[in-house]
């Protein structure tokens, strides 16, 4: 089972690379456009709520292939000629917004009305009310399941390797090509996948330490 | 009320709008495997006017062999369960909607198949990925697999081959009006399009340093990607290419001389040497009698490439 490993470590490297780096800008990105839709569905102006509803459920409830499907190769013929590793950044960070938006929704649904309300007495502004008094709180609330989501979203970075872009799981089909067995590559894609997303559980749990307060 | 309808309306027209989107983007790709196959793939099996037909074959009424256990299963389940390809054109590909095989290696295995005493509507067909291969055979999942299997030593410590019934090669694969591309020494600066960890993937990436590659999931997505000018060439083995021009001659070819070789062989479970020594002599006598010829050019030799020489078995 070492052999695996030594013999193909140039390659395991360059898969879990790739999906390292899927994770942190697919990440960034996706929680960036989840915040941003999620503020659109509790803005006072209709149109933009409208908006985020048509966005999350659009996005949500369209399986991620079929988004894939639709970057990968529908970009290239209306002349967006973006590198795949971009289509796949892009593919599955709106797909990924779609949950986050929710997840901080809810969050946002702990805060009672009280602090918006006394927010906006103070003369704030929508934006204002948003980011200092509401987000901050809300934010405490979203910490668990926005973890869960941005889990899911590594183990979902796998499809990427299907549209020309180098992932972790992408290299199990050159290793058993190549004659190893397929247990103990798919054993060591496993520990690959597990040391991403346990050290990001980790990070979250201390984050939600940091943020927890006492009630 | 009045807004609540407003509301659903403007969903309504955005999810239509996404539909229509996705249809344009998406099917046409998922299509042209299917879609297009459908009309030209019954061909081989239907005697349309002017195709070669395809040979069929007697099953042995007399067959048996002893001491062999992966034929002892197949008697008492009353058919020969064999793995195979079902995404490739006129090689091993399989009916969406008929759920019927056809192509060149699914003949190859119906000739197996009547030496072995079983015709073809004693055959069930299972397809097996390409990873999985090892893992059906060992497991006995299947009897034989026939589905553009090489001949490697790394595959032969898990499971044994009878064979070589084709060589093949890595070839390249263009569009019909192409004049760039004639070869391997031709693709310096293109953009070639292969299938996620294969070997002529790994291949054009160590010894085509200068050629761009794509990856895609499936050689089918490569072709699409072809004909939509996104790539200047798909490569794998010819056999696979030739079934790719053989269902679009109007708009494919296959052009050069292959420059790996890969030597198909009938997978088969290692322990079984009876089996492999009954599925080498089926192969030999099938070939001898012309069967062989039949099938290649009722199946690929469609993309107007001619039959290559039969390869002599290797008996061990």
């Amino acid at each position: 089972m070492l052999e695996v490993i030594q013999d193909n470590w140039d390659l395991l490297q360059d898969g879990f690379v790739g999906t390292l780096k899927l994770t942190v800008v697919c990440g960034i990105a996706s929680l960036l456009l989840g915040t941003l839709i999620a503020a659109c569905r509790v803005s006072p102006v209709p149109p933009l709520r409208w908006f985020g509803a048509a966005y999350v459920n659009l996005f949500r409830n369209t399986p991620l292939t079929l988004i894939f499907f639709a970057v990968a190769l529908g970009f290239p013929k209306l002349r967006f000629n973006f590198s795949f590793f971009q289509f796949a950044v892009i593919a599955l960070s709106t797909y990924t917004a779609a949950f986050i938006c929710e997840a901080i929704r809810s969050g946002i649904n702990t805060v009672p009305i009280g602090q918006a309300e006394a927010a906006r007495s103070l003369g704030m502004s929508f934006t204002q009310t948003l980011s200092q008094i509401v987000l901050p709180q809300a934010g405490r609330a979203a910490v668990p399941p926005i973890g869960s989501l941005l889990i899911a979203m590594v183990r979902n970075s796998a499809i990427a390797s299907a549209f020309n872009t180098t992932e972790l799981m992408g290299t199990s089909s050159t290793m058993i090509e190549n004659g190893y067995k397929s247990l103990w590559v798919l054993v060591w894609i496993a520990i690959g996948y597990l040391i991403i997303t346990l050290t990001m559980s980790a990070l979250l749990a201390a984050l939600e330490k940091k943020l927890a307060v006492v009630r | 009320m009045k807004m609540r309808s407003s509301v659903a309306v403007a969903g309504i027209a955005v999810l239509a709008l996404f539909g229509t989107a996705c249809g344009k983007d998406g099917s046409p790709e998922a299509k042209t495997p299917g879609g297009t196959t459908g009309g030209s793939q019954g061909a081989p099996g239907a005697p349309g006017a002017g195709k070669p037909e395809l040979p069929s074959y007697t099953p042995k009424a007399d067959a048996a062999l002893t001491g062999s256990k992966t034929f002892d299963n197949a008697k008492r389940r009353g058919k020969l369960i064999v793995g195979a390809k079902e995404d490739q054109p006129f090689l091993g590909s399989k009916d969406p909607a008929t759920g019927k095989y056809s192509g060149f290696d699914i003949e190859v295995a119906k000739m197996i198949a009547a030496d072995l005493g079983f015709g073809p509507d004693k055959i069930e067909f299972k397809a097996i990925a390409s990873t999985n291969r090892e893992n059906a055979l060992v497991n006995g999942d299947i009897d034989y697999y026939v589905g553009t299997y090489s001949i490697t030593d790394k595959r032969k410590e898990q499971v044994s081959f009878a064979g070589p019934y084709y060589i093949a090669g890595q070839s390249l694969l263009v569009r019909k009006n192409e004049s760039a591309i004639t070869g391997k020494d031709t693709i310096k600066g293109k953009t070639v399009c292969s299938a996620k960890g294969s070997t002529p993937l790994q291949n054009l990436q160590s010894k085509f340093p200068d050629t761009t590659t794509r990856v895609f999931d499936t050689y089918s997505l490569c072709v699409e990607n072809l004909l939509s000018n996104q790539v200047d060439a798909v490569s794998t083995d010819d056999a696979i290419l030739k079934g790719y021009a053989a269902k679009d001659p109007g708009a494919l070819k296959v052009v050069g001389e292959p420059f790996t070789v890969e030597n198909y062989g009938v997978g088969l479970n290692k322990d079984d040497a009876v089996f492999r020594n009954a599925v080498s002599d089926a192969l030999e006598a099938h070939e001898k009698n012309g069967d062989w010829k039949k099938a290649y050019d009722a199946t690929l030799g469609l993309s107007g490439s001619a039959a290559p020489a039969i390869p002599a078995l290797v008996r061990y």
